[in-house]
């Protein structure tokens, strides 16, 4: 159980790494997107149990139990509002990359260096 | 209270109305973008008189199920800067933006911006916060780039790729926070990290928080990206994302989960980095500064050094030290978005930014001119103007704290600062004028009702601090705003107690 957080930890870092390192806006933008998906990641995983069911109560369900075997729906409905989130971003990036293309011919970040330290 | 709500729903719908109005004339837009801004003034100066702590149920939903605004000192003050600035930045468009031809575009994604600044000053509930807190960086994202020439652009994405990894930090400590408590109101968080024993979690948490609020607030080692994108917005914006943006997004919201919820104790002796990380924005913002051509990029690496000094003032954690933290967070924003203004003034003028194309620009900018002195020795914390108060005071809670170095850092950094903007000073409207600037005009009547609101507001503040000598309480400012505010942050986790039933 304790392997797939170091995995979604090892998929932010990448994210991170993607951002600092590379020099391409297409790919600073996927770095981007891997990021944001290593915390959505994380945020399902806070509320998945392994063989939880759906969390909708039937009439007549004991409580206790219930609450033993549901998944947390809460995170749930908040990545959802995340990836949106995520996605109104990555689409303005794109959209500026679109822009930036077109005035310079290039992705390259070090040949658009326009503004100084 | 039933108007809080309004805060968040007249700006978000006005964004609507005002994006639908992409073909009407000018003027209609206008008008639709000021009165919005004159109402939500009028609104946060009613509220100035609230005593205590009010909440409202969002759809009926008690605490800690549903999401609750939260109205108390701190937010009555903040409300209060943010939608004063705002205003004026509104009056100030109305002239400015008229080179643009998307003004109706313009001015939605200002409402918009403003619906998120309000949202993340009343929200009690942590991941509603980080929404809004998205909301207004979207809209500022947009803002910066609207000129769409290279530079903007460039510093756009630049912004965005920074700023939207410190909203990821935040998300993440979110998450973290709901995996070790199971709730996400703020008061609900508070009073269950109060209750448990170890601090390992919440300090790693912490520790995430202050990256991510630091990289939206633009303190130093994650500041790149302001000076790239503030001077490329246009004016008014600038003086918005100066004045107020960074300081809602980064100090206040930085205050309220540290202070109110996280609680300063668990983080120990930790806290302490807050005081280096102040020191070193003052610093190396001054230094940067120092050496600006650019007016707006020299306006901008000042920020850097302004909001050090608030940072410092902050960290030092104790009753004065709060106060003068929002005193200098006030009148920062108060001379900040002036300088702005000044520095949009001038290039609605003369058509550049670059200080060694101008000179002698007060003797054909009367009002431009006498605004930036005004402005300038705020800054540079000369009395009887407002940023001396504030300098003092953080220089005194230096001391009162036995911070002996940090106060001479704090003396220093402030003669630094009377240096670069005297050079502005002279470089820009002192002197001869330059040839090629001989058959400039003063700006419209919008934009210098905008400069003498703002430099007045600069005086009288400061007039109104000399009362402070006979004691705190008898300044109105300290009395009525300062001082409810920094109860709020005295009283930490007590936060719980006024927003909880029970």
């Amino acid at each position: 159980m304790m392997l797939i957080y170091v995995l979604c930890m090892i998929l932010f870092a990448i994210g991170i790494y993607g951002i600092v390192v590379k020099k391409n806006l297409v790919k600073i933008i996927i770095s981007f997107c891997i990021l944001d998906y290593a915390v959505n990641l994380f945020f399902i995983l806070i509320g998945y149990k392994k063989d939880g069911i759906a969390p909708i109560m039937m009439p007549g369900q004991d409580k206790a139990q219930f609450v033993a075997q549901t998944v947390d729906p809460l995170p749930q409905a908040l990545v959802l509002t995340s990836i949106v989130i995520g996605l109104g971003i990555t689409i303005l990036m794109v959209a500026i990359a679109i822009r930036l293309y077109d005035k310079y011919g290039t992705f390259d970040v070090m040949k658009m260096r326009k503004l100084k330290g | 209270m039933q108007i809080l709500p309004l805060f968040i729903a007249i700006p978000m719908g006005a964004a609507f109305v005002l994006a639908m109005l992409l073909k009407a004339r000018h003027s209609v837009v206008d008008i639709l973008a000021n009165v919005v801004t004159a109402v939500l003034l009028a609104l946060s100066i009613t509220l100035i008189m609230t005593k205590g702590t009010i909440t409202y149920e969002m759809g009926r939903w008690a605490p800690p199920l549903g999401i609750v605004l939260v109205l108390d000192g701190l937010t009555v003050l903040m409300l209060l800067i943010v939608n004063l600035i705002a205003f004026l930045a509104t009056i100030f468009s109305i002239s400015y933006m008229e080179r643009f031809t998307a003004k109706a575009k313009f001015y939605s994604m200002f409402m918009l911006m403003l619906t998120g600044l309000n949202g993340v000053i009343l929200t009690g509930d942590i991941f509603n916060m980080f929404v809004f807190l998205e909301i207004a960086s979207i809209a500022s994202y947009v803002l910066v780039a609207f000129g769409t020439e290279d530079e903007e652009l460039e510093a756009s994405f630049k912004y965005m790729v920074i700023s939207s990894v410190g909203g990821l930090f935040i998300l993440l400590s979110i998450a973290l926070l709901y995996a070790m408590t199971g709730t996400l109101n703020m008061a609900h968080l508070s009073q269950i990290i109060s209750s448990q024993k170890s601090g390992i979690g919440f300090l790693f948490t912490a520790a995430l928080m202050i990256t991510g609020f630091a990289i939206k607030a633009a303190i130093v080692p994650f500041h790149a990206w302001l000076p790239d994108a503030h001077p490329s917005a246009p004016s008014p914006v600038s003086a918005m994302l100066s004045g107020v943006f960074i300081k809602t997004l980064g100090i206040y919201a930085m205050m309220r989960v540290l202070v109110n919820v996280i609680g300063i104790s668990i983080l120990g002796r930790a806290w302490g980095i807050m005081l280096v990380l102040g020191a070193v924005s003052m610093v190396i913002g001054a230094l940067l500064g120092l050496g600006q051509k650019d007016y707006k990029r020299l306006l901008a690496y000042s920020s850097v050094s302004q909001v050090g000094y608030i940072i410092l003032a902050f960290g030092l954690g104790t009753p004065l030290g709060y106060l003068a933290a929002l005193f200098h967070l006030t009148n920062h924003a108060v001379f900040k978005a002036l300088m702005f203004f000044n520095a949009g003034a001038v290039e609605y003028a003369t058509g550049t930014r670059d200080l060694e194309k101008m000179g002698g620009l007060s003797e054909k900018m009367p009002v431009t001119g006498i605004t930036s002195v005004v402005g300038t020795l705020s800054i540079s914390g000369v009395p009887p103007f407002n940023g001396f108060w504030s300098k003092l005071l953080i220089i005194i809670a230096c001391i009162q704290a036995g911070r002996f170095s940090y106060a001479v850092i704090a003396i220093l950094v402030s003669v630094l600062t009377l240096a670069y903007f005297l050079k502005v000073q002279r470089l820009a409207f002192f002197g001869k004028i330059k040839e090629t600037l001989s058959n400039i005009k003063e700006v419209p009547v919008p934009m210098r009702v905008s400069l003498i609101v703002l430099a007045v507001l600069c005086l009288v503040i400061g007039l109104d601090a000399f009362r402070i000598v006979q004691g705190m309480d008898s300044s109105w400012l300290v009395r009525v705003l300062l001082n409810p505010a920094k109860e709020v942050l005295v009283n930490g986790t007590g936060y719980v107690s006024s927003i909880l039933p029970k």
